[in-house]
Order: structure tokens, then sequence, then C-alpha cells
């Protein structure tokens, strides 16, 4: 049985639905990421599991209870919000002992338990400052600290970073991610940035218009999208437009023929389909790639120079892509105008189903 | 590098100065003239020492503390309902908040006694001290609503109660422990105003045929030379009063509500 079971979950609004079929088992201490663009629903299923919206229809099940209709202050789930959301009339050790205060704890085990929090998110000097001391990383540290003081069984994260410098932000999420997984807390983390999902998270639940459009772990679901919008979304994605050749996976891009690892179901010869290629798994030519037996030609158009790497925009004839090179010294950038072919494994062709 | 204020800023700022001062300063100075040739504080002593002035002073002291529970009680759970859960209606709440400003006294209080017309309300004085109040309560309502509303949105008052809930914390918990200690500040910037305005009020009160400040005070003006001068005097040390003690209260209170994040 899982820890966090979401199931058939709908939420509509007066004029729209904004989570449709939602469907997800989460195991005890798994770390999960919501992933999409804004107004994809994922905040919206964050809230219905913190208690603060209500599903209109499927229930939610923690560690076996039906939660659906129960109130947000009865579910034992901590939350950290976007903006930190600190009381700013406590110290910040009155606001991580404010759940073990609601619990009516002893004074003792009180301070006990925030002394660790304080130890644990390294600030054990700030118990004495108000929010408005204290930078933003501190005070989301602090807001992380107060939502697991009360030892929930599900830590909600609501954008927790958004409001972050960039530098600050990646340090901040290795610190979330080590105290998760020191505390073995389950875990659900919402988030539009695809860096942070892939990097912090056990598996990746990618939503779009409400609905669920993968769940996978994070290597599944940067190479194996199962859909256009998993591919585009999550990292970078040369999408071409093509023919299909045969039905053995030969495909024609631009009058040019390649060989897709898998053979296309349910096409007629001379169909269109399309074909994603990530820049990094394309290689110039010259370069021993074993198993690059497909190959395109072009004439390079563009090339970004972004220090360790390159990017190299090549125009077909009716179409462009993009491939990725190392910077080596030694090797002269290509030039626009400049023919050249780049070579890519059959197993590097993603076929997609528009969505 | 320190920009200086451009000459024609210490103009107005004199001009505006002046108009205010010069008024207050030839009232104090009229006020100090009671007796012949001698500047003196005799006015002040009259009207310090009048039974009446004591007994209207204590009158609208003791309704301004009444119309400012009533008031807070009403709008602060009122406006914290509007914030959290129906803020599309905040539109509507401000409009009917500022009804009592647009009009007139004498339109309310004629309303008033006409609606409650041969009801004990208008029977017997204390019916006409309940009316006085509620009209009072309605006169505050611009005041205290505009402020809690402001203080409530600058702390996000609906963020902050999902993460008390969060945290175990039922409804008691969050107005008293997480809400009112933050609003506190709105809340006596309100009650300051309203303080004010009851002290000082003299239509409502007089055509109530209630023993208040304002009446006195123009009853005062009309049987008296340097008393009212001085009365005017003492009501302009009573509103400052009021206003510095904000400033005190909202200085030594811990912590000050930011507004962080996005949201």
């Amino acid at each position: 049985m899982a820890f966090l079971d979401l199931s058939n979950i709908r939420k509509s609004f007066a004029q729209s639905t904004a989570v449709e079929n939602f469907n997800l088992e989460v195991e005890r201490g798994e770390f999960i990421s919501f992933l999409g663009p804004s107004g994809c629903g994922k905040t919206t299923t964050l809230r219905m599991v913190a208690g603060f919206e209500t599903p209109t229809s499927g229930t939610i099940k923690i560690n076996g209870v039906d939660v659906t209709n129960m109130p947000p202050n009865q579910r034992q789930v901590g939350m950290v919000f976007q903006s930190y959301a600190l009381f700013p009339n406590m110290t910040v050790a009155g606001n991580i002992g404010f759940g073990l205060k609601v619990k009516r704890q002893s004074e003792s085990a009180i301070k006990a338990r925030v002394d660790e929090m304080l130890k644990i998110i390294h600030m054990s000097e700030f118990g004495g400052r108000y929010p408005y001391q204290m930078s933003g990383g501190q005070q989301q540290r602090v807001a992380l600290a107060r939502a697991l003081a009360i030892q929930p069984q599900v830590l909600l994260l609501d954008e927790p970073l958004s409001a972050l410098d960039a530098k600050i932000r990646i340090s901040l999420r290795n610190e979330i991610r080590a105290i998760q997984r020191q505390l073995g807390i389950t875990t659900i983390y919402v988030t539009h940035d695809q860096e942070e999902a892939l990097s912090l998270s056990d598996r990746v639940v990618v939503m779009s218009n409400g609905r669920i459009e993968q769940i996978g772990t994070p290597f599944e679901v940067y190479n194996f999208p199962t859909t256009r919008f998993v591919a585009s979304f999550v990292g970078t994605l040369n999408v071409l437009s093509a023919d299909v050749a045969d039905a053995s996976g030969k495909i024609r891009i631009d009058g040019q023929d390649i060989q897709a690892a898998k053979s296309v179901a349910n096409t007629v010869t001379g169909s269109s389909i399309t074909v994603a290629l990530r820049p990094e798994v394309l290689s110039l030519n010259g370069h021993n790639t074993p198993g690059a037996i497909n190959h395109l030609t072009g004439t390079v158009d563009d090339v970004m120079f972004l220090g360790p790497t390159m990017r190299v925009r090549v125009r077909l004839k009716d179409q462009s892509f993009q491939f990725d090179e190392f910077n080596n010294p030694q090797v002269p950038p290509p030039q626009p105008g400049q023919q050249v072919t780049v070579s890519f494994p059959p197993e590097a062709c993603l076929l997609l189903a528009d969505t | 590098m320190t920009r200086r204020a451009s000459p024609w800023a210490w103009l107005w700022l004199l001009i505006g100065a002046l108009y205010f001062f010069v008024p207050l300063f030839a009232t104090a100075q009229f006020s100090l003239k009671a007796k012949k040739d001698v500047l003196s504080f005799a006015a002040y002593q009259n009207v310090l020492g009048s039974p009446a002035f004591f007994q209207s002073f204590v009158f609208s002291f003791r309704t301004a503390l009444l119309t400012i529970v009533i008031s807070a009680l009403l709008i602060v759970p009122t406006a914290y309902w509007v914030n959290l859960r129906l803020p599309r209606l905040r539109p509507v709440i401000e409009f009917l908040t500022l009804l009592p400003i647009v009009v007139p006294a004498v339109v309310l209080v004629f309303a008033l006694i006409r609606t409650y017309n041969r009801t004990p309300l208008t029977d017997s004085r204390a019916g006409t001290y309940i009316l006085l109040t509620g009209a009072y309560v309605m006169l505050s309502f611009p005041y205290m609503y505009r402020a809690i509303d402001t203080g409530l949105r600058s702390i996000n008052a609906r963020t902050l109660t999902e993460a008390a809930q969060s945290l175990g914390a039922g409804w008691g918990t969050v107005l008293f422990r997480v809400i009112f200690p933050n609003i506190y500040i709105s809340l006596l910037s309100g009650a300051f105003i309203t303080f004010a305005i009851v002290m000082g009020e003299f239509t409502i009160a007089s055509l109530l045929s209630q023993p208040a400040f304002g009446p006195y005070m123009n009853l005062l003006s009309s049987s008296k030379v340097y008393e009212p001068s001085a009365l005017a005097i003492l009501s302009f040390g009573l509103t400052w009063l009021a206003i510095g003690l904000l400033q005190v209260f909202s200085r030594r209170l811990p912590g000050r509500a930011q507004i962080v994040g996005t949201k």
C-alpha cells in the first residue's frame, strides 16, 4: 500500500477544471516533484494534499487514512511556502516551536526540538532573531525547520526557492535534499524549474493543463519522454517534421533518410510524423561515435560559444536543429555557411505523439 | 551625494506651516488673555475646574472606548474573512464602509430617529445613548476597515493562516496568536482616529441630546469668551497625544510585518 495515495483526483472551479484524472502513489520517504508550467495544476494538487483545497472528486489517503475532507490542521502535513510565511511577531525559535506549542508540548521538549532543528539547518545562533532581520535564504531555512519540527507525515514545498537568487537556490536545494534524506520524510516538491526537479527527485510528475503527462525517474523523463510536451518542456529539444519512409522505422527528414530504433506503428508510408532529437546526442561528423549510423547534412546558421560547450544551429531544407559540441581549443569551431554533417544512433530518435 | 531640497520646496513648506500654526498661535495667545493686561492660564483653570467639562469629557471618552471595541469586534473578523475567503467582495465592503463619509451627520441622525421612532431606542436616555454609539460605530467604519484591511494585506494574512493551519492551529489560535499580534498597529491606528473623531463630534450628539464633549464645546463658545480658545488648544493637545501614543506603540512592538517572496 502506498504511503500517499491520490486517486482519480479532479478539481473544478466555476469556469474551468484545474486538475483532471490525477493518480499518484508515493512510497514512504520518497521525494516527488510536480513539474510543469504556470497554471498546469501542480500547486492546486499540492494544496489539495495540504487540505487548503477540497477535491471535486477523488480521494487522498495518507498512510491508509482518508484525508480528503479532513481540515488542514488535522492532517499532520508540513508545508513550506514560496513566500516563507514566517510569523513576523515571533522570533526564529518562536516560529519553529509554534507547531509544538499548539500541540501543548512541554517547554523543555519544545526547546530541545527547536535546538535540534536549528542545528539541522545550521542556524543555531539565530534563535533570537526576527524574520525581518534575516535574508531570504535564511528565512526559507527557518520555514523548512518549522515545517519539519512537528514531524509531519508528508512535507510539501510550494516553489520554495523561486524568490531566491540563483546561487542561494542551488545551495539551498541541496540542503533540502540532504535534510529530507536524513529524516526520511515523504516529500512533494512543486516547481517549474526542470533543473530543480531533475536534480532533487526520486520521481518527477510532469503536468500540463491539469493532467499528468508522465511520471518517472529524472533519467526516464529526460531520456524517454512519452509525449511531445514532456520532450519539449524537459531539456532542450529539436523537433523536426518528417515522413514515414517504410514500416521498419526508416523516416525521411527534408529528403534525408534516417533510421529510428523502433518501427513506427499504425502509420502509412508517406504519412507525417514528428521526430525529436536532443542536442547532446548529435555529434559533428568526424568524431567516432559507435552506433551513430544516422547522418544529417546541413548548413551552419549560427554558432553560440557557451564556454565549456558550443551550440551550433544547422539549417536543413526547410527546418533547422541545434547540436552541442564540447569546446576543444585544438579544433576550430564550425563557421556560418559551412556544410556540416551530424551523426546519431537510432536510439536517439524520439518519435512523438502529438498532445 | 545628498540632494538638497529646492528653495521652492522650502517656501511652500513655510507657507503651509504658517497657514497651520498662525491661527493656532493666535488662538493660544487669545486663550492666555483671560486676565486683563497679563498672560495667564486663568481660562484653562476655569475650563479644567468646571464640573461640566469633566462630565462631558468622561462621557465622550467612555463612548469613544465603547465605539472602538464594538467597531473592532465587527470589523476585524469581517476584514479577515473578506481577505481570506471573499476577496471579490472587497470593493463592495469598501464602498459600504465609505458611506458614512458621504452621508451628512444630520441626515444620519434623522434617519436613525425616524427608523427607531416610538421604540425604546428613542424613548429613553439609555436608548438614545445606544443610537449615539451605533452612529459613532458607523462613523468609524471607513477608518477602522481601511486600517485593518491594509494591515491584513501587508502581512499576507491568507498565507500566514495557511501556515498556521498546516502546523495544527485551529481558528482561535490563528486569530489570537498570529493575526491579531500582527495587525495590532493597524488596529491602534484605526482606534486612535476613531477616538479623535468621537471626542470632537458635535452634530449627532447634539441632535440626540447627549451630554458629550462636542456639544459642551459649542455651549461654551456661546457663553464664554476666552474659555473656548483654551478648550480648542486642549482638544488639539488631546489629538496630538493620541497620535504620539500611536508612534510610541508602533516603535515598541518587536518585529515588523514584511512582504517577502513573490506570489
